[in-house]
């Protein structure tokens, strides 16, 4: 399960990259989150997968699922949340504002 | 006693969400902005003496225990550090009301500046990796805020950058951090130090560290990874840039310092000998784009790069002198980015243009404001007895001291070229052609000058009493060179 996993959140990492190595805004905005995706699944596979097993909470238990990890996510998915809407917003304006998507046409020069 | 660890965070997150109501009425959030910063100084002069006294304050939040809790950590170094972003803080709190930002003000600076302070603070006073990684999303989201904050074309294109850069390398943190824990099964820093050490860094710890190393890097914009700073950092006004050159890549390196003197020390030769190349790539590059351009902001925005450079050599070279030339040096360099930013805000202000070409004769009608950026620049080139010239001594003898001498030179030499590149302003903008800026009008800028010279002076105290802030500098260096103590006095063994 584990391996799936893992091969999963590659797959997302590198779909990622490429999408924000693109020009057009929108794909970068869709590449980190696609990036976030990746992330947090691989941190899931970090505390070893397990179904059925409680999470530790009485002496005694040995074989229990590993809870830290799953707060680790939540604290991280609520945080890429924010920043990925924070993101969209941000891109809209400035497209509208500049009137391009295209990173290319959005380098600027020195004193504006 | 032990809750003074949380008061630097929790100050600025009350005094941020005050000020979220009393965000329409401008005068007073100014005043309230004011009151809380100064609060907030006097508790990190009240810290900074407790650590000093009574050593490590230790914090275990909800009564968890050590490797398990989240804990707060108050060192020597926290501390001075904390002291060193509210001295900040305050001169911008106090700079801010006459820096020109009109509209701003109504669209919650406050409440974002003391966000921003919160999660320097934090990051600085946190001992668990992870919760590392909470406050610098804290401050970088807060950051997000001011950088974007009035909505101009220019900035809106900057600031994009600024973000994708950041939500990049924080992914990337998440990572190294998951990665982290999957072989050592710990977050707590000094658990992971220790867990490191049992096993004397083998097989992938190493290349953990050097995704950690890269992510901070970034945050830090050293060499190669710089690219998205200089223009980010001079669209917003410039109390805001003053915030960001002083306190945000500072945070990327304390990382930095914190984890590879801390965590990863047992493989010298494959990380910090790189450090030290990395660092004399740094400093070449960041003063040519400091020499390669007529925008004074970003003038100075491209200084912050050698600078960077100069304390990861420090912390490359691994001995007592240069660890603490370093810790100097990232005091000496907050405060004085921090006044250069402010001063060039100033002008620019005054000039009604950054561009150098633009300028001349204005000490004519400013002559303090020119004096002060002369000293500026004698303070940040480091030309004795100003504090620049005792964080580069240690740095530059430890160096010398480990046989390092290509990189002396190369540090000596950009201290040349970072004299030249600030003293560039001088010549042009403040000596030059009057008739340059045309029919000038002269514009009260008394308000704003204050807080600089509360900046200078301690930038001076700090190299003039530099007999009196060594000792403390030099056992920060003895502290950080053994993890030991560090390990100790969170897990109490």
């Amino acid at each position: 399960m584990e391996i799936i996993i893992s091969i999963l959140s590659g797959v997302l990492f590198a779909a990622a990259i490429y999408n924000i190595l693109q020009k057009q805004l929108l794909r970068i905005v869709i590449g980190t989150t696609l990036l976030s995706h990746g992330a947090h699944l691989f941190i899931f596979t970090m505390g070893k997968l397990k179904t059925g097993q409680p999470p530790v909470l009485t002496d005694g238990i040995s074989d229990y699922t590993d809870p830290l990890p799953q707060a680790l996510i939540l604290t991280s998915i609520v945080i890429s949340f924010g920043v990925t809407s924070l993101l969209l917003v941000l891109a809209y304006r400035t497209t509208q504002e500049n009137n391009t998507d295209n990173m290319e046409q959005l380098r600027g020069s020195e004193n504006e | 006693m032990s809750n003074l660890a949380v008061l630097p965070i929790i100050i600025p997150l009350i005094s941020a969400i005050i000020l979220v109501f009393f965000n329409s009425k401008v005068n007073i959030s100014r005043g309230l902005a004011k009151l809380f910063s100064l609060i907030n100084l006097s508790v990190a002069l009240y810290i900074n003496w407790y650590v000093l006294e009574n050593g490590s304050i230790i914090l275990e939040t909800g009564d968890w225990a050590a490797p398990y809790g989240i804990i707060l950590v108050v060192d020597s170094l926290a501390a001075i550090l904390v002291l060193t972003t509210n001295l900040i803080a305050a001169a911008c709190a106090f700079y801010a009301p006459n820096a020109g930002l009109e509209r701003k003000e109504k669209f919650y600076f406050y409440p974002l500046f003391f966000f921003l302070i919160s999660g320097v603070s934090g990051a600085f006073v946190t001992g668990d990796l992870f919760n590392l990684f909470v406050f610098f999303e804290v401050l970088l989201m807060a950051s997000y805020g001011l950088i974007v904050l009035g909505g101009d074309k220019v900035q809106l294109r900057e600031s994009l950058k600024y973000l994708l850069i950041n939500v990049f390398s924080s992914m990337l943190f998440v990572t190294a951090i998951a990665f982290l824990y999957a072989v050592v099964g710990t977050v707590n820093m000094a658990h992971i130090a220790q867990r490191v050490q049992e096993v004397e860094q083998q097989g992938v710890l190493t290349a953990i560290g050097v995704l950690l190393f890269f992510v901070f890097a970034t945050k830090a914009a050293l060499f190669p990874l710089y690219y998205w700073l200089p223009k980010s950092y001079v669209v917003p006004n410039p109390v805001i840039s003053a915030l960001f050159g002083a306190l945000l890549t500072k945070v990327g390196i304390y990382s930095i310092l914190r984890v590879f003197s801390l965590i990863f020390v047992y493989k010298l030769e494959l990380t910090h000998e790189t450090f030290i190349w990395i660092a004399g790539l740094s400093m070449i590059f960041g003063v040519i784009g400091a020499l390669s351009t007529n925008n004074i902001k970003l003038i100075i925005a491209y200084n912050i790069i050698p600078a960077i450079g100069f304390i990861i050599l420090g912390i490359g070279v691994l001995n007592q002198e240069s660890l603490g030339g370093s810790v100097y040096y990232l005091i000496h360099d907050m405060i004085i980015k921090a006044a250069l930013f402010l001063i060039v805000g100033v002008i620019a202000y005054i000039a009604g243009t950054s561009d150098l070409r633009k300028m001349g004769g204005l000490i004519n009608y400013y002559p303090f404001l020119g004096w002060l950026l002369f000293v500026a620049a004698f303070v940040l080139a480091g030309i004795p007895p100003f504090s620049g010239f005792i964080g580069k001594l240690l740095l530059l003898q430890g160096a010398f001291k480990e046989g390092e001498i290509a990189i002396v030179i190369i540090g000596l030499l950009t201290s040349l070229l970072i004299l030249y590149s600030i003293m560039k302003i001088f010549i042009k903008g403040f000596w030059g052609d009057k008739d340059a800026m045309g029919d000038f009008k002269k514009k009260p800028v008394k308000g704003m000058i204050a807080p600089i010279v509360f900046l200078l002076a301690f930038s001076v105290a700090l190299g003039v009493g530099a007999e009196y802030f060594y000792p403390i500098v030099d056992s920060i260096a003895a502290y950080l060179l053994d993890p030991e103590i560090y390990i100790d006095s969170v897990l109490k063994e």
